[in-house]
């Protein structure tokens, strides 16, 4: 390839979809100097960042590389808290997670999945059933086997999102919501971007970041850099305001092989945790039905049955609402992240799943770093869209 | 039919909701809020704010709104939040 000089222009990177990992990444690229321009074609901080639960989870996840990018991200947090305003209100709390096993087969596998966590470095500590209680009074009795992690955290993703954008704002960036992305401009001899085209006219940019978590897949195929992201929904239970009874995130450990399935049949496991307003939020499920929002009752029944199960305390408690969102699946379970050797100029950060709240500061570091030339703070490679968990992706 | 109202004998007429019996008594609030102690009543009145919370028989975050009084229930001011009592039924 012949050297080219870069194209004379704007070097503004539009990051399309304003989500948190669309915010984090526009936060760390104009944090480093660089112009950004955020667009959604909804609202800011309205899709799949609306309708989660805020996990920052270094729990759930066994060790490899996703395990490496949520202890990035875990650690990254209070720094990326500390250099945007407004952080004081995003509801972060270092409370800690318990997973619980309440029959043999089930402790015995997480026995071996925290050993495994353990050999890597996560801290994970075993907790005998009387210290159970001391931990959250009012859990079942049943626990067999627990085990507690205190890098587990919890934040408001929407108040997260916005500080982020806000921050972005702040140094200049631009944040558009109802914009729609048609495709882009490139320039005609050397294939570089020029332009991303919208539904409101074209916007300049040297390059542009896919963030449109579950409809990334939809925009990539106008970017000329398609993705197989999937929808995969899940569905949260909301409780009246209740006064303290849930101190930590707790979750059954049947969670962790949900998470882990790519099953497209209905899987439900327990998630239970409160939140700063009162209310306490009882997840969870994971099922593809494509884009649908429609929410079975059925399948609110057994999340609030299995809830009642670790805390019977809820089997009197109202329930107020419920809600439903679509989590970015990739067959391998693994986020995109970086360049798309397919496509010039078009980058991705989507397909965290159920993970995205608690991914998005690595998430956007890593961006940043790539984009700039800085040595990367952790390996990218298996974040690759040409990897070969994604198939004949490229 | 009979009822209480913060220990005080009320009488109620059969399918009025909690709320229709506590405004004929002149009562617009009967929750405080959890942080500033702020009293609350009836603002949606369909059921969807929840913002009419009341005690009814022992079990919290009843919505005034939507129960039908029955006889004999014992009707009490929500103060803040709280858990069920043990064996609070579901009404």
């Amino acid at each position: 390839m012949a050297v080219m000089s870069t194209p004379r222009g704007t070097e503004t990177v539009v990051v399309v979809g304003a989500g948190i990992i669309g915010a984090a990444c526009a936060e760390a690229l104009s944090a480093r100097g660089i112009p950004v321009t955020v667009l959604d074609r909804g609202g800011l901080a309205a899709g799949t960042t609306s309708r989660c639960e805020g996990n920052v989870l270094v729990s759930d996840k066994p060790a490899g590389p996703e395990l490496d990018l949520v202890r990035g991200s875990r650690a990254e947090w209070p720094d990326l808290l500390a250099r945007i305003e407004g952080s004081d209100d995003v509801e972060w709390e270092d409370k800690g997670g318990l997973v619980v096993a309440t029959d043999d087969d089930t402790a015995a596998a997480l026995a071996q999945f925290v050993a495994a966590q353990r050999g890597v470095g996560v801290s994970a500590q075993s907790i005998d059933t009387h210290e159970v209680r001391g931990l959250e009074p009012h859990i079942t009795p049943d626990v067999s086997y627990a085990v507690y992690y205190p890098q587990d955290a919890q934040v408001q993703p929407v108040l997260a999102t916005m500080a982020m954008l806000r921050a972005v704002r702040q140094r200049g960036g631009s944040v558009r919501s109802g914009v729609t992305v048609l495709g882009i401009r490139r320039h005609r001899q050397d294939g570089a971007i020029r332009a991303v085209l919208t539904d409101q006219g074209d916007i300049e940019c040297a390059a542009i970041i896919n963030a449109a978590g579950p409809w990334a897949g939809q925009l990539g195929d106008r970017l000329g850099a398609p993705l197989p992201v999937q929808p995969r929904q899940g569905l949260i239970l909301v409780t009246a305001p209740l006064p303290p009874m849930v101190r930590h995130k707790v979750y059954g450990a049947d969670y962790v092989a949900a998470v882990l399935s790519g099953e497209a049949a209905l899987q439900t496991s327990t998630v239970v945790e409160s939140t700063a307003a009162g209310p306490i939020l009882i997840g969870s499920s994971r099922q593809r039905v494509g884009f649908s929002d429609r929410i079975d009752p059925a399948i609110l029944r057994e999340i609030a049955g299995k809830a009642i199960r670790l805390f019977p305390v809820l089997r009197s408690v109202p329930l107020m609402r419920a809600y439903g969102g679509l989590r970015p699946y990739l067959p391998d379970h693994l986020p995109v992240i970086g360049p798309d050797p397919r496509a010039p100029g078009v980058w991705h950060a989507t397909g965290h799943e159920g993970a995205g709240i608690g991914l998005a500061p690595a998430t956007g570091r890593l961006v940043a770093e790539l984009f700039t030339g800085t040595p990367p703070h952790l390996d990218p490679t298996p974040f690759r869209v040409d990897r070969p968990g994604l198939g004949r992706v490229a | 039919m009979n009822i209480t109202v913060d220990g005080s004998p009320v009488t109620a007429r059969s399918g009025q909701t909690v709320a229709a019996v506590l405004h004929e008594l002149g009562q617009t609030s009967w929750r405080t809020t959890r942080r500033s102690g702020r009293p609350r009543g009836i603002f949606c009145g369909i059921g969807v704010c929840f913002d009419c919370l009341i005690v009814v028989n022992g079990l919290p975050d009843v919505r005034a709104c939507q129960r039908l009084v029955a006889d004999g229930d014992a009707i009490a001011t929500q103060y803040g939040v709280r858990l069920p009592d043990e064996g609070g039924v579901i009404p």
